[in-house]
């Protein structure tokens, strides 16, 4: 009788087999669509705004929706439709750039602790459980008002303080394989710590520190909303969901339409992001319902 | 077992040390000291001399560490920059008026949050469940800021029942206080208990499909004889530790509520001193906050060693 071997599985083919179990709940479906439409709309709408989202206008001052401006003006005159769909651009791009930060610095350090344990590795984590004792905002907050608001610094700033939290999931990943016989054995044919690490554990970690790196980008997504809104992000004239809500809030007994469209907009994206790692998490089976938000 | 809190606590304090090392640090290896601030385009010769002798910052940097941490220890946190205050004196009613507004929330939300837990939990996937769920998953992930601006639009403009903005002094009393913080203690205790129940729905879900509970139900036990006798007590032991990280945690939240609110607690107080660049309250509140949140953690490392028989012998690791 002839063995059948199992060939293995294409990259393509596992994304996409991970992708359609998360599709298959009607929550990670859901989070999906939300996902993609704010991708979509974060790449195209400057094709389509119908204004210029900086275009000041005193005569045009808190006007309510109409068929010209569809979500009404704010303040300045400025239509609030156009700031709307070009609002989640910077938030989108400096919050995915800073969470593959955290992932890779969070992840190489967790493993590294790991594998290596002992005196470093206690070191290290005493060392992140004070980072993670100091309140984010605190921290941030001192950097930005330093350092300045561009992205450039931005985004290693959210990357390094959200990457506390994947030190530790990678870290426990990391403890969870370290003795399991492929290791061993992987030692005694002669194999080095980086190839180890590289075809031993990191097949073998890398589903549970994704899963972290997918809910951490909910979670700096949200912090980069507060910064904007407490004025300490992105510096106006650009238009961020943050910064408009913080913008209009005075005004909304009389406008309530400028503070309203920049609240749909991040809400329903941190909620699509949110359903999206969930079913993540689940189409990998790994369970994050019991941990506390570090 | 002695040992054990002993070293719980010590670890807290090593951690208390780091934090203040690292505060320390960064205000010093970020560009700017606290007299180019204060004197801003005068910050150059004589001037500048007389501002750092002044401030003492012409001395080594771990010689002013050394006699900053002494002060600290003996609660003296030395003297802020802008208005020349002692910084204890900042502080005080700013503490307390925060100190309010969290104890409110949480007396608030941990019951809440318990009956909303155990709802979800027994009525697992059922239409309790699921109204619930949905609602405080929305809560939870829908950022302070926008639920509390929420809150004022149609609380306090289209419902017009309370005031949307507080408007009392720092140095207000409690009585003064209390009918002005309905709204932020709405906003805060909504999210908190929101992130509170999902744990204890998921650490109920646990127990209940457990053996011994399982076991319990083929023997015959009444359902609410062994929901309350063998389900909640070893279900919420594991969600003590859960719900102190989620309250620290929340901390951060709290800054941008009292902003949202105007209330004059130590939220407000981080955004203006980090405005007006006052480098010394930064480093104080990073060291209170700091300290809130290793005491917190440590009630609660305490308080499941103290109920959890298993433990007392065991070397409990995180």
């Amino acid at each position: 009788m002839e063995l059948q071997v199992e060939k293995p599985k294409s990259n393509l083919f596992k994304i996409y087999e991970i992708i359609s179990t998360m599709a298959s709940r009607p929550s990670g479906l859901i989070g999906l669509t939300i996902l993609l439409f704010h991708v979509v709309l974060a790449v195209t709408s400057p094709l389509y705004a119908p204004h210029d989202f900086k275009a000041i206008d005193p005569s045009l001052m808190l006007l309510p929706p109409s068929s010209e401006y569809w979500f009404g003006t704010d303040s300045l005159g400025r239509d609030v439709f156009t700031r709307t769909i070009l609002g989640g651009r910077t938030a989108l791009t400096v919050t995915f750039f800073g969470s593959i930060i955290a992932l890779l610095w969070g992840g190489a350090l967790g493993i590294f602790c790991g594998l290596v344990g002992g005196r470093i590795d206690d070191v290290v984590m005493r060392i992140i459980d004070a980072f993670l004792s100091i309140p984010w905002i605190l921290a941030m907050l001192l950097i930005v008002s330093l350092l300045g608001t561009s992205t450039i610094v931005l985004i290693p700033a959210l990357g390094f303080f959200y990457g506390k939290g994947i030190v530790r999931v990678a870290r426990a990943a990391t403890h969870d394989v370290i003795a399991k016989d492929f290791i061993v054995s992987a030692r005694a044919r002669g194999h080095g710590n980086l190839s180890i690490i590289w075809n031993e554990i990191l097949p073998n970690v890398r589903d549970a520190i994704m899963v972290e790196g997918a809910m951490r980008w909910s979670w700096m997504l949200l912090g980069f909303s507060s910064l904007s809104f407490l004025g300490f992000g992105v510096s106006p004239p650009t238009p961020d969901w943050g910064l408009m809500i913080s913008n209009a809030r005075g005004l909304m007994s009389f406008a309530y339409w400028a503070v309203l469209a920049p609240i749909v907009g991040l809400s329903s994206l941190i909620i699509g992001i949110n359903l999206t790692a969930d079913a993540f998490a689940k189409a990998l089976g790994i369970d994050r319902s019991t941990k506390a938000p570090v | 077992m002695i040992f054990l809190i002993f070293k719980r606590i010590l670890l807290g304090l090593i951690t208390l040390f780091i934090v203040s090392l690292i505060t320390f640090a960064g205000v010093e290896v970020l560009p700017g000291d606290a007299c180019t601030t204060y004197l801003e385009r005068e910050a150059y010769g004589a001037a500048l001399e007389a501002c750092y002798q002044r401030l003492g910052l012409n001395v080594p940097a771990y010689e002013r560490y050394l006699s900053w941490a002494y002060g600290v220890i003996q609660g003296d946190f030395g003297y802020s920059l802008s208005g020349e205050m002692k910084i204890n004196d900042v502080l005080g009613p700013r503490v307390k008026n925060s100190m309010v507004l969290a104890s409110a929330s949480i007396l608030i939300g941990i019951p809440i949050a318990l009956l909303l837990g155990i709802i979800t939990a027994l009525w697992r996937d059922k239409f309790p469940d699921i109204v619930i769920s949905t609602i405080t998953i929305f809560s939870m992930t829908i950022p302070e800021f926008i639920s509390a601006t929420l809150l004022i639009l149609i609380v306090a403009i289209w419902l017009e029942w309370l005031p949307g903005i507080v408007i009392v002094p720092t140095g207000a009393s409690i009585s003064e206080l209390l009918p002005n913080i309905i709204l932020p203690v709405i906003a805060i205790s909504m999210i908190m208990t929101a992130h509170m129940a999902r744990m204890v729905r998921s650490s109920v879900i646990q127990v209940m499909s457990s053996d011994y509970v399982q076991m319990a139900i083929l023997k015959g036990v009444p359902y609410w004889k062994m929901v309350f006798k063998h389900v909640l007590p070893n279900a919420l032991l594991p969600a003590i530790n859960v719900v102190a990280l989620t309250i620290a945690w929340l901390l951060g939240g709290v800054v941008v509520t009292e902003v949202v609110f105007n209330y004059p607690g130590l939220g407000r107080l981080v955004i203006e001193s980090i405005s007006n660049r006052d480098l010394p309250v930064v480093q104080a509140l990073a060291i209170i906050l700091a300290s809130i949140y290793v005491g917190i953690n440590l009630l609660a490392d305490l308080m499941t060693l103290m109920l959890n028989p298993r433990l007392k012998s065991l070397q409990i690791k995180k």
